[in-house]
This record gives C-alpha cells, sequence and structure tokens, in this order.
C-alpha cells in the first residue's frame, strides 16, 4: 500500500541522531514490547508479514508520531485483536483510556501469474503497479528500471502471506539502481540496491 | 509524544498499553514475564555485534573463509556456530574496499541482519535515516562522521525483503598482524552497518 510507512526518498527530515555504538532501547517498556511481539511471533499468533503489515495499516499520523517500539506495540496489538485472542475492550478496560490499533485489513493478492526467472546482469523494471494491500517494493522503485546483482532463496510471497493467503514461495532479487536516475537531479550519486520479490518484476 | 488534536481520542499512557496486553497475554497462558526475562537474555548475549566482530576478524585472517563467507554468509556464518532465525533464509556479506563503501537499511520497517550485527541502533529506526539514506546517502554519511571522496563509490543496501545484509569493513592498516581475538575488538556494529569505517 502507498502508505507512510514507505519512507525511502521523502524529503524534509533533519540529521539523523546519530551517536556512535548508540543504544537499542531508552526505556524498559520498549524492551518489553520487544519481548512480547517476539513471543507471539514464536506462538504461532501471527507471522512476520502480518505484523509489519499491521504497522502499516496504522492511521498515518500514529505512525508519524509513534516511536518504532510504539509502531511495534500497536501491531501486535492489533493483529492479537484480530486473531481473537482478546478484543479491543478488554485491551481498554485493562489500560483504562483509549488504545489505538491499525484500521482494517484490505485484500491481499497472489503471485504475478506471469513471473519470470532472472539471473545476474539481467535488466529489469519493477512492475508500474499499485497494491492495496501488503506489499514490498517501495515506491521509489516503481517503474524503475535496474540491474540484478544478487539472487536470493525462495520466501513467502508477501502480498500474499500477510493477508492469509496460500501462494508459491518465489526468489528476491537484488537489483541495483542509480539514485540519480529514481530522483533525478536531486539525489547523491550511489548505487541503491533493493530485495525484489520475482513478481514485482519484468524483464527489459 | 505529541499527538494531533484533530485525532479522536488521545491515547492512555504507552506504559498502561504495554502492562494492558502484558496482561491480558498472561491471562491467555503465553507466559509472558517468563519470556521477557529469557528475552532480555538473548538479547545481551546471544544477538550481539560481537558475533558479527568475530566473524570479521575471522574473514580478515583467513582469505578461504573469507571466500565461503561472501559467496554462502549464512553457511560460513555457521561454521563460527552463529545462527539466524529462520525466516533469514540468506545473508549477503559486502565488502568494503578502498573504493566501495557499502551501507545497510530497512527503508519500509528496520530490518537488520539482528542475530549477527547485533539489534539496530535507535538512529537506525527513526524516519530520518529511513528516508534520506537511499537519497543523500553521502550527505547523510558526511553529517554523521563518515566523509568520503567523490572518488569512493557508495553503494547502499535497502532491506526490503527477508534476505539480510552486513558490511565486511575494511581492516584498517595499523591492524596488520593482530591476532583474530584482538582484530575482533576492533570492530563495530556502526562499521557493519556501513557509516563508519575502522
Amino acid at each position: 500500500m502507498d502508505g507512510m510507512h514507505d519512507m525511502g526518498g521523502r524529503q524534509g527530515f533533519g540529521r539523523i541522531r546519530f551517536g556512535p555504538n548508540a543504544p537499542v532501547y531508552h526505556q524498559d517498556w520498549e524492551r518489553r514490547v520487544n519481548a512480547l511481539y517476539s513471543l507471539a511471533v514464536r506462538q504461532g499468533v501471527f507471522n512476520m508479514d502480518e505484523y509489519r503489515h499491521a504497522i502499516e495499516r496504522m492511521e498515518p499520523r500514529h505512525y508519524l508520531a509513534a516511536s518504532y517500539y510504539e509502531r511495534s506495540l500497536t501491531g501486535l496489538a492489533t493483529l492479537c485483536v484480530e486473531k481473537g485472542l482478546f478484543s479491543k475492550k478488554e485491551l481498554e478496560q485493562r489500560a483504562k483510556g483509549h488504545f489505538p490499533l491499525a484500521l482494517t485489513i484490505g485484500p491481499g493478492r497472489v503471485n504475478a501469474e506471469d513471473r519470470e526467472r532472472f539471473q545476474i546482469g539481467d535488466k529489469v523494471m519493477v512492475r508500474l503497479e499499485h497494491v492495496s494491500g501488503h506489499v514490498r517494493a517501495p515506491g521509489y522503485v516503481r517503474g524503475k528500471c535496474g540491474v540484478v546483482v544478487g539472487i536470493s532463496p525462495s520466501y513467502p510471497f508477501p502480498d500474499a502471506h500477510a493477508h492469509g493467503l496460500s501462494a508459491d514461495d518465489e526468489p528476491t532479487y537484488d537489483v541495483g539502481f542509480q539514485a540519480q536516475a529514481l530522483w533525478p537531479d536531486a539525489a547523491d550519486p550511489a548505487t541503491v540496491h533493493v530485495g525484489i520479490f520475482e513478481s514485482y518484476l519484468i524483464k527489459i | 509524544m505529541i499527538h494531533p488534536t484533530d485525532l479522536p481520542e488521545k491515547p492512555v499512557s504507552i506504559e498502561k498499553r504495554v502492562d494492558a496486553i502484558q496482561s491480558l497475554m498472561q491471562e491467555r497462558g503465553m507466559e509472558p514475564a517468563a519470556f521477557i526475562d529469557e528475552f532480555k537474555q538473548i538479547v545481551e548475549e546471544r544477538w550481539v555485534a560481537e558475533n558479527g566482530a568475530r566473524v570479521v576478524a575471522k574473514a580478515w585472517t583467513d582469505p578461504a573463509f573469507k571466500q565461503r563467507l561472501l559467496a554462502n554468509g549464512k553457511a560460513a556464518v555457521a561454521e563460527l556456530g552463529l545462527s539466524m532465525p529462520q525466516h533469514h533464509r540468506h545473508l549477503v556479506v559486502l565488502e568494503n574496499t578502498p573504493a566501495i563503501q557499502n551501507v545497510i537499511c530497512c527503508t519500509l520497517c528496520s530490518c537488520t541482519a539482528f542475530s549477527i550485527i547485533g539489534l539496530p541502533p535507535d538512529w537506525y529506526k527513526d524516519l530520518e535515516y529511513r528516508a534520506r539514506i537511499v537519497r543523500e546517502s553521502r550527505t547523510v554519511l558526511r553529517e554523521i562522521g563518515l566523509d568520503l571522496p567523490d572518488s569512493v563509490e557508495v553503494r547502499v543496501w535497502d532491506t526490503t525483503a527477508d534476505t539480510r545484509y552486513m558490511v565486511l569493513p575494511s581492516q584498517p592498516a595499523y591492524s596488520k598482524g593482530w591476532s583474530e581475538e584482538a582484530l575482533a575488538t576492533i570492530v563495530s556494529k556502526d562499521a557493519m552497518i556501513g557509516v563508519a569505517r575502522l
């Protein structure tokens, strides 16, 4: 989906709060949230694609204002409610106040029927498509051309896996793009590599 | 925490929300308290940057290992007793040279090879890094202390699938001839993300 989570290339952001060997957590609740989400995955409550998509479905203003671990908490809580583990009402009764969850899930999709295998060195284009469900191609490569530099083993197809649909696993390809072709006249020279599922690509 | 005034309701504090979900998970028999303790230990003792540092030091001192590492990262780190979660099916190791600087990110969320290089630092998960590193890589690197000459090619790797990446930094000249154990002590998480050189 063309959600707030698709941050790559967005402008207007300031300096990175960088410090050498920076901490992972700042507060104890962050460590707890990280453990609780990990526990839910281990116990099979949901898979990683469902989790990522639940975060993407957060109300956009909530997404932008929330810290990383607040987003994680919201994804976890949303899926526990959607999977029937407990209700939003129970959460709000316990918390004694408003507990915002992500918005509702839309339809997913299965693999592209006309997908094909690629080899290292192949020139490819990311399909010019707008997907309303979960998708792992960032918007900044949509319709852009690049070169395959690496091939990974097959993974569950996220567009289906996040929506409870069955689909074929498929390989991902590391595709290199020139930053100045992605953002003409407005990018530092670099090669930007993106891990892209087979269904998202066509050969050129 | 900023919440826009036009949202219908202000959320209750984050700590209360975490307490609420933890208590409901407890009631459903998921035993969260025990796992929180176990997870703390995993994060502090197993998913640490020292793992990646050992891999880098071994690659610097053992050319045959380095070749295996570059060919199949997941199999090579397993030789050192290091494992990756089931859904991380592939580890791509990116070799820096004097002319190439690799840097990793995740613009869509904040994925990393956390069992090898440690959980990502705070800034890696911030919107600023996710938005800017792909588009303004040199500017961002310069701002955070890595000023690369134009002759160095920058290669950015966006972790959008479940393949994971780590940077193999160049060995600093002053460390030639050091033991593997000594070399491992100079390899930082930042260098394996690619935002620092050693």
